[in-house]
């Protein structure tokens, strides 16, 4: 028997060898072709840690910090360690109760697993982090973790430093994937401008994690490990001490200050009102912070010096007696006789000045802002014959005022400046089908600096340096190098090459045309409109400016109280700093910018101030001219809201406290003593919209009336939400409702922030109203 | 286990011993790839008798005693008590119904104390084993008659049976090699030629895309008809058998399976059998959706359960041509793979030593299953031989399906790597299995009956 089947030894061998090649050939398949298995491991195991370089520090002129880092610390929290502890006090520390603990804890095991730590708080507040840090070793499963922030020693500059915040998915996708989610980034300022720069280089650490998500060592040794470096250190030409006076004055005012170094275009300050504390957006309370900030109506976020843009007034009669000259259209004797009015075009314009001879010449013109006078040179500019129509004449004269660097974005090295706006033939055509002559933009007002005219703090005071510079000027920036390792030299040159590029733009027009400008603009403060700025022992040539200020609210253009402008440059042999100061609603531009300006001038070239002008500072930063208005208007952006609220919620109570008497009494007092067309407006309750109807109701009136109006009211004027996006905004009020505060403008006139539970859906469009008109 | 005392070592086969003290070897070293941590103390680690690796090293050691009475023993003791021991065997299967403690899902275990745990369907093996040599090498068996071939399949198919009712399915499944065992005998090479071509298929229709399988059933037809195209000529009924085959096998696999899936079984059985071989099972219309769904919930599972399949595809696949090297393998070491000092231990090498290393490893495997085909095939006596294909039948369907479900050819059924997986009675009992096939064949001159 054993013969009979002896062939089939072989086959069962075949058998065997068969097996194996299968066998063999998926082992071929699986490590050999298949790539897909490899990455799966990687997936699997490998873990990439970003570490982050600590970013770069900005300094000022003198070398002192402005933006610096500090350590605040994060409350770490491992699920699957947490054991055993007494909860009760644990959560009286961190001041949550113990549901909020445990759906934290919930959240954190969802988001990195039980194994791995998860931030529990963030940014704990100091007072927090000392009695956490006293009690940790009772809490097993809990850490802190240092966390590097930004921070503000002089509280200043909020506006021009700018803030880091998370990215979002608009800059993941320009940055091409550069940026991952949950970097910082600078959102806007400097520390947006000069990313680069400040971020230094991300770091990249290899971490093998094993199946419960815990990291157990370094990848091969840190072998394929990028160590991060450090952001560069930023020095700037900023005075921060000088920055710190003007937004000091700028305290309750709507406005912006510029201070320019005419040698080298480097900004010395610049200030816009009203301003923040730029550590609100850096610490614990950050979200909280930036939710009340924008849902501010008066626009505190907004940096009015590169973003307002108002009519260039007064300011401009510098420019325009400058390009009279230049065309031979005036000359320094040239005056005019003017009685108040400009009667030269059919519609007149009025000038403040009466006396005979005050514009006998151009340096008395200018010492007392003749209108009259610079709305006869502008006209003589347009209808120059040399040109031969107005057409021409218009866009010569826009020549010259781009070359002063209006209506264009001048370059600063801030994101989002604005260009403002010089108009010109097709401004006209536009408006006027072409039927328009030179006394079409003189009788409104162009000649001295109004009409369709705009333009921005930044643009007035670099306007100022060019003329303090005889015709040339540098892009205004702030940033004068960039700390660096010798070898990196060249990259310098291309990021600052603008910067250190001298623009001779007017270098054409005479010496003496500048000079006699010059001794106008002394005479501004020695004997004319600006004699609030004068300094003993200063040269300082000034231009007082006070432009008409119209503001849509409510779809109705209403004439409001005049900006106060003041623009001035000295020493006038040497010019060091030279300033623009624009402040809303403060009337002629002698009572507050004027000695806003003169403060600021006194505080750089003397370094210090003399001790009754410290007491001047007090008094101006110590007067609220905030426009009443923007009471008027955040009360109902606020109870709009909660309205709106109410109808989606259900929840009324925040809608109860806005028809509550006393309430209303408190948030919409402007003391009693205001005869502004707006408020009259408003009680009159002729141009409100029907969505406020409780807004009529005095505080003395019944609140079963007030309880009904709102609720009904805002619901016609809401476009008609679908059900799903109800919700959507519904979740948003949630998360709203804790960060909603709101500010409040009381009778002593000072800004105070008050947190009230008032949400949060969109920024009104009478933010951009207050501003741009 | 060079004995000095020669008449032992006498005509022992010394290629065997070491092939087994090298697997044993490999085996050690894998488990302590596989649980040692950066920092332990590895002398300590192996003597403590804690960790996995010192106490499998602990039982190779065993194996290696056993083995040495093993060879001590006269050959004639193992023909005289094959039927005892084959009864001893079916007792103590039965014992287990009474007696089991349940462990992960099986009822097959018995616990002595918390130290030592039996598992006799895994025991049964060598019983079965030397009763059946026992049975075909009677004179007075003649195995041509279906009587006989009959009786052999019982004889390997009860402890099967009892296994199955032990829910211990991997280990009864390890029975039917033994039909290898009656082919070398005489079995009708069709039984076992569609018997293996039916699982084939089966496993194919779950593992391979339908229209891919249909196309690769079509060119086998078509091969096998341009080779037997002389036949052809002269018989057309060939022609006919092989279209008749290959439309059953296309029926099979196009309607019978589906039909089979979609109407006979419950979806999560049929989810099981996905499960198994680490395909994610789509079901067809939304209530049996539905239906799965609600097993999940019930059942509270979190992973998946192709979640074993899939990670020892990926820990394999990782490895590459070369592998990460020995304690680099980033999946075995943290413990992605469960089960890997087990069921899984193969992940660890295709890991760690990558294609070249797999391939060198199973080469060892093929050279012991060839080595012992040739052994039993210099067999005097009958018992010798059976026993010897026996042991290679055994070994051959635990390597292959081992191997196979680590690498997501076969459906996950828990049965070891003989002498590499962690676990004492699997290794001890591989360990006597090859050992009395080496004393036997130290005796091939006698014939034993």
């Amino acid at each position: 028997m054993p013969v009979f089947n002896q062939s089939r030894s072989n086959i069962i061998r075949l058998i065997f060898a068969g097996m194996f090649l299968i066998i063999i050939a998926q082992l071929f398949h699986l490590q050999i072709i298949s790539a897909k298995y490899k990455r799966q491991a990687q997936e699997n195991a490998l873990f990439r840690k970003s570490i982050y370089p600590t970013r770069g520090i900005i300094y000022d002129r003198k070398g002192r910090a402005i933006l610096n880092n500090t350590i605040l610390y994060d409350l770490m929290v491992t699920p699957a360690q947490v054991k055993n502890i007494d909860t009760g006090y644990f959560c009286q520390l961190l001041g949550i109760d113990t549901l909020e603990f445990r759906s934290r804890i919930l959240d954190a095991k969802a988001k990195n697993g039980a194994f791995r730590p998860t931030i529990f708080e963030d940014l704990l507040p100091p007072d927090m982090y000392a009695r956490l840090e006293e009690n940790i070793w009772k809490f097993p499963g809990f850490n802190l973790q240092e966390r590097p922030v930004r921070i503000y020693p002089f509280n200043a500059a909020a506006h021009i430093m700018g803030y880091v915040g998370e990215v979002d998915s608009v800059i993941l996708k320009r940055s091409n994937n550069f940026y991952q989610l949950g970097d910082y980034v600078g959102r806007s300022g400097l520390e947006q401008y000069y990313e680069k720069e400040l971020m230094g280089q991300r770091g990249i650490e290899f971490w093998l994690k094993d199946n419960k998500n815990r990291l157990v060592g370094h990848y091969q040794n840190k072998l394929l490990d990028t160590p991060a470096v450090a952001g560069k250190n930023l020095h700037t030409y900023m005075d921060i001490e000088l920055q710190q006076l003007a937004e000091k004055l700028l305290t309750g005012k709507t406005g912006a200050v510029v201070a320019i170094d005419p040698r080298t275009g480097g900004i010395l300050a610049m200030a816009s009102g009203p301003d923040f504390d730029p550590n609100r957006l850096t610490g614990p309370d950050k979200q909280a912070n930036y939710a009340s900030l924008v849902l501010d109506v008066s626009g505190p976020l907004l940096n009015r010096a590169i973003k307002g843009q108002y009519p260039a007034g007064s300011t401009y009669k510098p420019l325009g007696a400058l390009i009279g000259l230049d065309e031979g259209v005036i000359t320094p004797a040239s005056g005019y006789d003017c009685h108040g009015v400009y009667y030269g075009c059919p519609h007149p314009v009025k000038c403040d000045e009466h006396g005979p001879g005050h514009a006998a010449n151009l340096r008395l013109a200018i010492a007392h802002s003749c209108n009259s006078f610079f709305s006869n040179t502008l006209k003589l500019e347009i209808d120059n014959p040399e040109y031969h129509s107005a057409r021409r004449g218009l866009m010569k004269w826009k020549e010259y005022v781009n070359a002063f660097g209006l209506g264009h974005r001048i370059g600063v090295d801030l994101p989002s400046e604005d260009g403002g706006l010089i108009p010109d033939t097709a401004t006209y055509d536009k408006e006027y089908h072409g039927q328009w002559n030179s006394c079409t933009m003189v009788g409104g007002g162009l000649g001295i600096g109004q009409d369709k005219m705009s333009v921005t703090p930044l643009q007035i005071a670099n306007s100022i340096c060019i003329v303090a510079n005889k015709g040339y000027y540098y892009t205004p920036h702030f940033m004068e190098r960039v700390e660096r390792s010798g070898e990196e030299a060249p990259e310098e040159d291309t990021l600052l090459r603008r910067f250190r590029q001298k623009h001779e733009v007017l270098t054409h027009i005479s010496n003496d045309a500048y000079e006699i400008v010059h001794s106008g603009m002394q005479d501004v403060v020695e004997i004319g409109t600006g004699r609030a700025a004068r300094i003993p022992g200063i040269n300082i040539c000034a231009k007082t400016g006070t432009a008409e200020n119209y503001r849509v609210i409510d779809g109705r253009r209403i004439k409001l109280r005049d900006n106060g402008m003041f623009v001035c440059f000295a020493p006038r042999e040497n010019p060091r700093i030279a300033i623009a100061v624009v402040v809303e609603n403060s009337g002629h531009g002698s009572v507050w910018a004027a000695p806003i300006a003169s403060l600021l001038v006194e505080k750089y070239l003397n370094d210090a101030l003399r001790e009754e002008r410290i007491k001047e500072v007090d008094r101006i930063a110590g007067v609220n001219i905030m426009p009443k208005f923007l009471v008027r208007v955040q009360f109902r952006d606020d109870s709009v809201r909660a309205a709106i609220w109410a109808r989606q919620s259900g929840d009324s109570t925040r809608l109860k406290k806005y028809q509550d008497p006393a309430f209303r009494a408190v948030m919409l007092d402007t003391t009693g003593r205001y005869n502004n067309p707006i408020l009259k407006a408003l009680q009159r309750n002729t141009i409100i919209n029907p969505g406020i109807g409780s807004l009529r109701k005095d505080p003395t009136d019944q609140p079963g009336n007030g309880a009904q109006a709102p609720q009904v009211a805002p619901v016609a004027n809401l476009p008609n939400a679908d059900s799903g996006k109800r919700t959507d905004l519904n979740g948003k009020m949630d998360s709203a409702k804790r960060i909603g505060s709101r500010r409040k403008i009381d009778s002593a006139g000072k800004v105070n922030n008050r947190k009230t539970d008032s949400g949060a859906v969109t920024v009104p469009d009478n933010k951009k109203d207050s501003t741009q008109k | 286990m060079s004995q000095r005392n020669p008449t032992i070592s006498k005509g022992v086969d010394w290629s065997l011993v070491w092939i087994w003290f090298s697997l044993c070897s490999i085996g050690v070293i894998s488990i302590f790839a596989a649980s040692y941590r950066d920092g332990d103390n590895i002398l300590q680690g192996f003597i403590s008798l804690k960790t996995d690796y010192s106490r499998q090293l602990l039982f190779f050691i065993m194996g290696g005693i056993l083995g040495t009475f093993i060879l001590l023993t006269d050959s004639k003791f193992f023909t005289a008590t094959a039927n005892l021991g084959y009864s001893f065997g079916i007792v103590l299967m039965l014992l287990v119904f009474p007696f089991h403690s349940r462990i992960k899902g099986t009822e097959s275990i018995i616990k002595f104390g918390n130290a030592f745990q039996l598992q006799p369907a895994d025991l049964c093996k060598i019983f079965v084993n030397l009763a059946l040599a026992k049975y075909l090498s009677r004179v007075e068996t003649n195995f041509t008659r279906p009587r006989s071939q009959l009786i052999a399949a019982v004889i390997a198919l009860v402890p099967a049976m009892l296994s199955i009712m032990q829910k211990e399915t991997g280990l009864s499944l390890v029975y039917f090699s033994f039909f290898l065992v009656m082919f070398r005998e005489g079995l009708p090479s069709s039984i076992l030629v569609v018997g293996f071509s039916f699982a084939v298929l089966v496993v194919a229709t779950l593992v391979v895309e339908p229209n891919t399988l249909a196309l690769v059933l079509t060119g086998i037809a078509l091969l096998a008809i341009y080779l037997l195209r002389r036949q052809i000529k002269r018989t057309r009924s060939v022609l006919f058998l092989i279209v008749g085959i290959w439309f059953v096998c296309v029926g099979i696999q196009r309607f019978v399976v589906p039909f089979v899936f979609d109407h006979v079984f419950q979806p999560y059985q049929v989810k099981r059998i996905y499960d198994a071989i680490g395909k994610d099972y789509v079901p067809k219309d939304q209530a049996t959706e539905a239906v799965l769904e609600n097993e999940v919930r019930s059942s509270g599972k979190k992973k998946d359960n192709n979640y074993n399949v899939k990670q020892s595809k990926i820990a394999i696949g990782s490895g590459g041509l070369i592998g990460k090297g020995l304690l680099k393998g980033t999946q075995t070491r943290y413990e992605f793979v469960p089960e890997q000092r087990t069921d899984f231990i193969f992940c660890t090498i295709g890991e760690g030593f990558g294609f070249l290393g797999s391939t060198l490893f199973l080469g060892i495997y093929i050279l012991l299953l060839m080595r012992i085909v040739s052994v039993a095939e210099r067999q005097r006596s009958v018992f010798s031989r059976c026993y010897a294909y026996g042991v290679a039948s055994v070994l051959f369907f635990h390597i292959v399906i081992n191997v196979c479900m680590t690498i997501g050819l076969a459906p996950v059924i828990g049965i070891p790597l003989p002498f590499v997986s962690y676990g004492g009675t699997s290794l001890l009992t591989f360990s006597v299995m090859l050992f009395i096939l080496v004393r036997l064949d130290a005796d091939r001159q006698m014939v034993l009956r």
